[in-house]
């Protein structure tokens, strides 16, 4: 079941506006597959997946479209968010 | 030997590293058991690391490739992607080929 985004996946929405304009973009927040999971932070919000698709991302290769990602996200990723699975799309 | 030096050392000694949370026999996370999944499927051989070993690996490994999350994999010295790369390139036979032009296939 697909949970309703809080305040984290909000901000991770809102930045990823800001840096790519995306033509479409879902954030999906999946922590509660990860429940007990090192890692996983109890009160959520610590795993998410992130579909999006944006002009910023043509021609480049896979390992440079997920840098430019991860680097929007680079302070959650250091605290809060444990783990982010990206499908350019 | 800094930790640098050993995770450099490591993916240019070593033609197929996977630098994972647990072993390959027993990996500790979802992403790390599919990456392993993944490389057995194509059969071929591996270094798995298990940065859950020390808290400087796991932060080293990040570090080393400018790359936020485990697992890494490593052909032939050079970063292949995370977990939802070699997905990708798994399904569209992407990284067989890719494993073949390194000729570790």
């Amino acid at each position: 079941m697909q949970q309703t985004l809080g305040p984290i996946g909000h901000l991770l929405e809102t930045k990823l506006h800001a840096a790519f304009a995306p033509a479409k973009l879902e954030v999906v927040d999946e922590s509660n597959q990860h429940h007990g999971h090192a890692g996983a932070n109890p009160s959520g919000e610590s795993h998410f997946r992130v579909r999006i698709s944006a002009a910023d991302f043509h021609g480049k290769s896979r390992v440079a479209q997920h840098r430019m990602v991860n680097d929007v996200l680079a302070d959650e990723l250091k605290t809060r968010v444990h783990a982010l699975a990206i499908e350019i799309v | 030997m800094t930790i640098h030096e050993q995770i450099d050392k490591d993916v240019k000694s070593n033609d197929i590293v996977l630098y994972m949370k647990g072993t390959a026999d027993m990996p500790q996370c979802g992403f790390s058991g599919r990456s392993v999944q993944i490389l057995q499927h194509l059969g071929v051989p591996f270094k798995d690391v298990n940065v859950l070993a020390s808290d400087e690996l796991r932060q080293g490994i990040k570090d080393y490739t400018n790359w936020p999350t485990v697992p890494q994999l490593y052909v032939k010295g050079e970063f292949v992607g995370g977990a939802d790369i070699l997905m990708e390139m798994y399904q569209s036979g992407e990284l067989k080929q890719l494993l073949a032009d390194k000729g570790v296939a």
